[in-house]
């Protein structure tokens, strides 16, 4: 039952990576990679920001060490998540599902599973995780194979989806807590300074999503520190 | 270079950063800082992720940045994450038409 539920949660994102991953297939295709190699890639990662730099290096011919580096920096803030999701899955998860729900606690499934009400149960996050990995995974292979069929107006419009999936995740958290909105105004504040200040700008992408989220996660925790009616039910439970 | 030795160093970085904080820390952290700041990861960083970089995500700023109001306006109507996002990329084909016409 609680793995019908992760499965029917995980669509949407099962979906939205099927458009995004398409366009991930069809660059691997115009950097000369095989179809299949692209999807192995994509079910092996099963990271979007880290492919497309890992794409890039590996085309460019960088050593092991500048992939390994470049996955380092762009993807560490998985372990802020993964820390953070630790903590919603309590006492009550062991170290063996933990290890196989590592493998595709991205971005969305992150949020999602951060976003339910009820306690997290094993079944419900392999169920969350089913959809996704076949949608990116399969658009990558049909984005491989059939990119030169679609118009590259309409491979523009399907870039921004995962986009808009984020956007969707942010919002009704905002309205609902004022905290929340607090937060993330001032991420959104922090990430645009880093955009478009002359001296800001040479940080590279990926840094500057971690340090924005680490200034305005610690300015939040500063200002509206969570209060510990959980921890005291625990507690006496 | 073996393009499978590459894909398996990518992967094995990628699941040890998401596997190490998951398994090592599985006690409830006790200081309220750190549980607060924990909270706020998910927004915080997904926000970071989305703003400014939709608006360089397409063909023009414009369709960009509609695209992203389009989305800003359908999420608060509460509709689902696939209903937000197909409406942002219908947003970003139909002004992207529009503006070749311009």
């Amino acid at each position: 039952m609680e793995y019908k539920i992760g499965v029917w949660d995980g669509m949407p994102v099962g979906i939205g990576y099927f458009s995004v991953s398409f366009g991930f297939g069809a660059l691997a295709a115009s950097h000369g990679i095989s179809a299949w190699d692209a999807a192995v890639i994509s079910f092996s990662n099963l990271t979007s920001a880290g492919q497309f730099a890992g794409l890039t290096a590996i085309t460019a011919g960088a050593s092991l060490w500048e992939l390994i580096l470049t996955q380092l920096v762009i993807n560490s803030r998985y372990a802020l998540m993964s820390l953070s999701l630790g903590q919603k899955m309590g006492s009550r998860i062991g170290t063996l599902p933990r290890l196989i729900i590592a493998f595709f606690n991205t971005d969305e499934i992150f949020a999602l599973a951060m976003a339910r009400q009820k306690p997290l149960t094993v079944p419900y996050l392999l169920g969350l995780g089913l959809t996704p990995m076949i949608g990116w995974t399969g658009g990558t292979l049909t984005g491989a194979l059939a990119s030169s069929a679609l118009p590259l107006m309409i491979r523009t419009a399907l870039g921004v989806a995962l986009y808009g999936m984020f956007i969707a995740i942010v919002i009704p958290q905002a309205r609902a807590q004022k905290s929340i909105l607090a937060i993330t105004l001032i991420s959104l504040v922090l990430s645009c300074l880093f955009y478009w200040i002359p001296a800001l700008n040479g940080i590279s992408s990926s840094l500057s999503v971690i340090l924005c989220t680490v200034i305005s996660a610690a300015i939040g925790a500063l200002l509206f520190p969570i209060d510990d009616e959980e921890n005291a039910q625990e507690a006496l439970a | 270079m073996n393009i499978y030795i590459s894909i398996f160093a990518m992967a094995l970085t990628t699941y040890l950063i998401r596997m190490l904080p998951l398994t090592l820390f599985q006690k409830k952290i006790k200081n309220r800082f750190l549980r607060s700041f924990l909270t706020y990861v998910p927004c915080a960083c997904l926000t970071a992720m989305t703003f400014p970089s939709i608006l360089y995500s397409t063909n023009s700023l414009i369709s960009g940045l509609i695209g992203f109001l389009v989305a800003i306006v359908v999420s608060l109507w509460g509709k689902s994450l696939v209903m937000v996002a197909a409406c942002s990329c219908a947003a970003v084909f139909l002004t992207e038409q529009i503006l070749c016409f311009l």
